[in-house]
């Protein structure tokens, strides 16, 4: 069960560039519930995101995880409650280790690192399990350098890294964005198998709104730092794209002439 | 060239092959740019010899040298991570703090140990000559830490540094207190840097401030080196490839000034330093040139 209540996040207060990326934020999001998030560029979908992560500088309302306060918690201090896969498939794991370092990596989030080996012998079978659900014929690259995979592989590994350890929330920013379009439905057929099975509490960052709506139980349109709206069950059923884009221009008060706003 | 000055340049190559995997440490791993090498080098010998001269056991002398180098390392993580000086700079403000603090700890410019007991001590009554046996425990020494730094390393916590190093956001999103990582890891590095020091100020018979200028350089040469010519693909071969670099390096060093033909002499040192670590960055980039008119350019 994930708190926000009134958040506020404003990138260099009291300079020129003063920036209230987050305006004020109320979310309550249950257990087990799959969230997709909209909004135009700036609408501060990605600070929300970085606010739960621990990156964004949090000035004013509180996050709380199963009713414990974890605004004041840096990225570290969270990990062991969120796990997280990134836009950019390089920025969610290092290039320069092999995909089993990768992974123990992942194995160990949140957890205290000691000198045991980090690959040991139980773990890697582990891994090979884990990396042959995925049919791409990474079981048998465990030890080759992850700079050699290629964008999709490696993000499905990052999201595979993401679920390795038990979880509070599991944040995706437009993971599949980066990806060719076989690719990006792969990974995202991945993903919703992962949150369906474990049955994960997560917030997807999107920005096509065909997405929005296929994928999880609710969505919640951003647009200035502010909920715009916030849907789901039948009502949200019964939408389709045209519906949704008429209801932001209804709340926004304009028309959405921006085509970082994927239709399709 | 003799066999006692190859030996001589072995026994040398050997120690610099702890300055390298210091150097390594800070350089590769966390992608620490790292100077303070040329004070905690001279830091550990001094140390070390001060408590030798001073008759405590010679074996505490060194692990103190070391620990004072860790003690180094740890005010340079300090200068860059609480204070938000740039790494290098937070790094050539220790290096030259350390430069009195040495001269401080010693009292004088430089300490004799002629005479005084050593960890090297036992190895100069048996019936081998010393400058055999010296070289042959520093080689037994040196892979032995390298075995440690190899196993820290692949351990859980030695592949947090290297994630610090090679992508600090993803290593926080996975719990990692990347700040701890430098701490831990520049403290490990000038801790290997500082002991070779004390063992290089005891196989030679003094200390002196002045021991570390350029200790980075060769520490550097050795890593770069032996990346040149090993291209390692794991821990374990980065840091042969560490202990291989320095040991040619010396080689190369002792080559160049015994042949007669190059007219080279000591003072000439620094010199076929810098063309050896030039050549070394350069090879890669030789290399492919050479590659690309043989196979001609490549698609991407």
């Amino acid at each position: 069960m994930i708190d926000i209540r009134h958040l506020q996040v404003t990138f260099h207060p009291g300079t020129p560039l003063e920036n209230p990326a987050l305006r004020g934020i109320d979310l309550h999001i249950p257990s087990g519930q799959f969230l997709t998030v909209i909004g135009s560029n700036g609408a501060g979908k990605s600070t929300l995101l970085n606010a739960l992560a621990g990156e964004a500088p949090i000035s004013g309302g509180s996050i709380a995880f199963d009713g414990q306060d974890v605004t004041r918690w840096g990225v570290a201090q969270r990990a062991a409650a969120v796990a997280r896969v990134f836009q950019d498939p390089l920025a969610g794991t290092c290039g320069e280790l092999t995909v089993e370092e990768n992974l123990a990596l992942a194995a160990a989030r949140g957890r205290r690192r000691g000198l045991r080996s980090a690959c040991h012998r139980g773990l890697r079978a582990e891994f090979q399990a884990r990396l042959a659900q995925l049919g791409l014929g990474l079981e048998n690259r465990l030890a080759d350098r992850m700079s050699l995979l290629s964008g999709g592989q490696r993000q499905a590994v990052s999201l595979l890294m993401a679920t390795l350890r038990p979880m509070r929330i599991l944040l995706l920013d437009e993971h599949t964005a980066a990806l060719d379009p076989r690719m990006a439905d792969r990974v995202l057929a991945l993903t919703r198998t992962l949150v369906a099975e474990r049955r994960l509490t997560a917030l997807m960052v999107t920005h096509s709104l065909r997405q929005a709506l296929d994928v999880g139980e609710r969505t919640v349109m951003l647009h200035q730092g502010r909920v715009a709206f916030d849907i789901a069950g039948p009502e949200r059923t019964r939408l389709d794209v045209p519906d949704l884009l008429r209801l932001f221009e209804d709340r926004a008060g304009e028309t959405l002439a921006d085509d970082a706003l994927l239709l399709g | 060239m003799s066999s006692i000055a190859l030996l001589g340049a072995l026994e040398i190559g050997l120690l610099f092959g702890l300055v390298a995997l210091g150097v390594y440490l800070s350089f590769r791993v966390l992608q620490f740019p790292d100077l303070t090498v040329d004070g905690s080098f001279p830091l550990g010998a001094a140390v070390a010899a001060t408590l030798i001269v001073h008759s405590v056991n010679p074996w505490l002398a060194t692990l103190a040298a070391a620990a004072a180098g860790a003690l180094a390392g740890l005010t340079t993580a300090w200068l860059h991570l609480r204070l938000g000086i740039l790494h290098l700079l937070a790094s050539i403000l220790t290096m030259i703090a350390l430069y009195s603090i040495n001269l401080r700890i010693m009292g004088r410019p430089n300490i004799a140990l002629l005479g005084e007991p050593t960890v090297l001590s036992p190895l100069q009554d048996g019936s081998i000559p010393s400058y055999v046996l010296t070289p042959l425990a520093f080689a037994v020494a040196v892979f032995a830490l390298k075995w440690l730094l190899d196993r820290f390393l692949n351990a859980e916590v030695g592949l947090a540094l290297r994630a610090t190093g090679a992508n600090p956001r993803m290593a926080r999103a996975q719990g990692i207190r990347t700040e701890r990582a430098i701490l831990l890891g520049l403290a490990l590095s000038n801790a290997l840097v500082a002991l070779a020091g004390a063992l290089f100020a005891q196989s030679q018979g003094s200390a002196d401030v002045t021991l570390g200028v350029g200790v980075i350089v060769v520490g550097l040469a050795a890593v770069i080196g032996g990346e040149a010519l090993l291209n390692p693909r794991s821990v374990a071969w980065a840091t042969t490839a560490c202990i291989g670099g320095s040991l040619l390096y010396r080689l190369l060093v002792a080559l160049a000034l015994n042949v007669e033909l190059f007219g080279l002499q000591a003072q000439d040192l620094n010199l076929i330093t810098a063309v050896l670590v030039a050549s070394a960055l350069a090879l890669p980039r030789w290399r492919a040139g050479r590659s690309l008119r043989r196979n001609g350019p490549s698609d991407d």
